[in-house]
């Protein structure tokens, strides 16, 4: 079935040519000349991020060094991608720590539930995003590792307006 | 002064060469990065700005890329043409450059050596032999690659530019008509004005060939297949077009082709139109040499300086403008593109051409001598010209749609409908 075809007859200020051409022009001109870019420069400038960002995971430590995890399981329990691998022993005294306690950055979503759900403020999440690696296996931290992290920890909230989530 | 002969000849032309090509290749350089800043720069972007100062080393970097990429060529295609074609691409472009004086003569203590590679006699029918040239890189490239869309992209690009290589040509004739001589350097010293010698007009050629200028600049841009002319490749519909099967420094070659005609481009519109290597109200540098070798004006060192650096600006003012042009205007449909050619410039030019033969023989009929009065009354024919060219152009109604301009649409009942219904 034949549609119906309309031929639009527009006044001549908009079927023009040239005076659209030196409008354009006109546009190009005055952006070429307004220096104000809004580009960031990144590697020289960086982000400026929220107490909030929840990025590359840190552990929090003793004043002699030791990880501050006590091998709950909660973590790895709560995870919903499962990155976190935990496998925890018990020393001398009887105080439980994690053995083995590696977190792949690759696989996590950056929930921040292990840090909520961790009863002894052991594992954070950082304000921290600049992780890019060369190989897949130098995403998964090891314990060494994640308790070198120094970055600022994620804040859970706001401490200017606590009872918002 | 005379002119270098002998062995000063010889050493002076290979200096010439290499100078020259020199210069260009590096003009070609900068352009590729000033496309990219003036393209930023328009788009409120930053352009390139990481690899070296400024990001000047872009350049080094994108050639690198260029030569260090894998070079393949496909199965099918034609070896020999294939291998070819990017080389005719760069080529006419190249040799044009030849024949443009870039400067007043450069006096030496072996004799006076004129800023020009090639002063051959016939210089302007040399730039159109050459420049008509470049379409055989686009055919054979689209056709050795035996691919549908080089193919394609090929034609269209022949299509294209034998179209306009017609309108670059007739809208040079006014020209030729006006300073009745076809060597550059003649050309450039018909614009300036002289005490002594035979009489010259005084004005750059942009005044008095007004709308001459204004199709070359169109016809120029479609021989280089930019924007909005650039047709031969258009990635909706055929990939890359001729140069799709080119990788490497092949394609590279094509690429840098885009750039070489567009300085070269740029120089010929400056000799024809804005005087070559004038420098505007200054009478001192208005140096030229007459058939009998005598010279009229003072040849210094200091003059081809400026003067060089007069034409690289003016030069630079066109390769900016094509750039602007590219970044502001929605290419043409490919039948708009035709229909602009043949319909319109064709016609308009060929006008043209009657309209100043014949006020040019009124003119010398009714005894006005050749000087800035004879311009001046071009000039004035010109301005009407131009208003009435732009205001029949500006009606829209020349590169509108097939469909529109017939008004009947089989099947259906002719309907013409305003904006509000």
């Amino acid at each position: 079935m034949p549609g119906e075809v309309r031929i639009v007859d527009r006044p001549e200020s908009e079927s023009s040519y040239i005076r659209a051409i030196s409008k354009g022009l006109g546009i190009t001109f005055k952006h070429f000349m307004h220096a104000d870019k809004p580009t960031q420069q990144y590697p020289d400038e960086k982000w400026e991020l929220g107490p909030r960002w929840r990025g590359t995971h840190r552990m929090a430590v003793h004043e002699d060094g030791r990880a501050k995890c006590v091998g709950c399981g909660l973590c790895p329990t709560v995870c919903p991608v499962n990155c976190i691998k935990l496998i925890p022993a018990e020393d001398e005294n009887g105080e439980r720590y994690a053995a083995v306690y590696e977190i792949d950055e690759f696989r996590c979503i950056f929930c921040g539930f292990c840090q909520e759900v961790c009863p002894v403020e052991a594992i954070h999440l950082g304000v921290h995003y600049e992780n890019a690696e060369y190989s897949r296996e130098r995403w998964v931290y090891d314990l060494a590792r994640l308790c070198e992290n120094d970055h600022p920890v994620t804040a859970l909230w706001d401490p200017a307006d606590p009872s918002s989530e | 002064m005379e002119a270098v002969t002998g062995t000063a000849f010889v050493v002076a032309t290979i200096l010439k060469t290499i100078v020259f090509f020199i210069i260009l290749l590096l003009g070609v350089a900068l352009s590729t990065y000033m496309e990219r800043k003036v393209a930023g720069f328009m788009q409120d972007r930053s352009g390139p700005n990481r690899v070296g100062p400024l990001g000047l080393l872009q350049v080094m970097a994108d050639g690198l890329k260029f030569i260090l990429k894998e070079e393949v060529t496909p199965g099918t295609a034609h070896k020999k043409f294939f291998i070819l074609a990017p080389a005719l691409a760069l080529f006419p472009a190249t040799v044009l450059f030849g024949v443009i004086p870039l400067g007043s003569p450069l006096p030496t203590p072996w004799g006076r050596v004129d800023m020009i590679v090639a002063d051959v006699p016939i210089g302007f029918l040399y730039v159109l032999a050459i420049a008509s040239l470049a379409v055989y890189g686009v055919v054979m490239a689209g056709w050795s690659s035996n691919s549908k869309y080089s193919f394609l992209g090929g034609l269209r690009g022949s299509a294209q530019m034998i179209s306009y290589e017609i309108g670059l040509a007739m809208s040079l004739v006014p020209v030729l008509m006006l300073a009745g001589n076809v060597e550059m350097p003649v050309l450039v010293s018909m614009q300036q004005s002289f005490s002594a010698g035979p009489a010259t007009y005084g004005m750059w050629f942009v005044l008095p060939l007004m709308l001459s200028g204004f199709f070359l600049l169109v016809s120029g841009l479609a021989e280089t297949n930019r924007v909005p002319f650039d047709l031969p490749e258009a990635e909706a519909e055929i990939v890359g077009g001729y140069h799709t099967e080119y990788s490497s420094m092949k394609f590279g070659m094509f690429f840098l082709g885009e750039y070489f005609h567009l300085i070269t481009t740029g120089a010929l519109i400056s000799v024809f139109f804005l005087g070559g290597w004038d420098i505007p109200f200054w009478q001192g540098d208005n140096i030229r040499v007459l058939a009998d070798g005598t010279v009229i004006g003072d040849p210094t060192w200091w003059k081809t300086l400026l003067t060089l650096v007069a034409f690289t600006m003016k030069t630079t003012f066109f390769v900016v403008f094509f750039m602007f042009i590219r970044w502001t205007i929605p290419r043409f449909r490919y039948d708009q593109l035709m229909d602009l050619g043949w319909k319109v410039f064709i016609p308009a030019l060929m006008a043209y051409i009657m309209l100043m033969a014949i006020a040019i023989f009124a003119l010398d009929t009714a005894g006005v001598p050749v000087g800035l009065g004879f311009s001046a009354a071009l000039f004035g024919l010109n301005v009407v010209l131009m208003l009435i060219f732009l205001f029949v152009l500006d009606r829209g109604r020349l590169v509108q749609g097939a469909t529109a301009r017939t008004r009947v649409v089989p099947g259906v009942a002719a309907a013409t409908v305003s904006e509000g219904d």
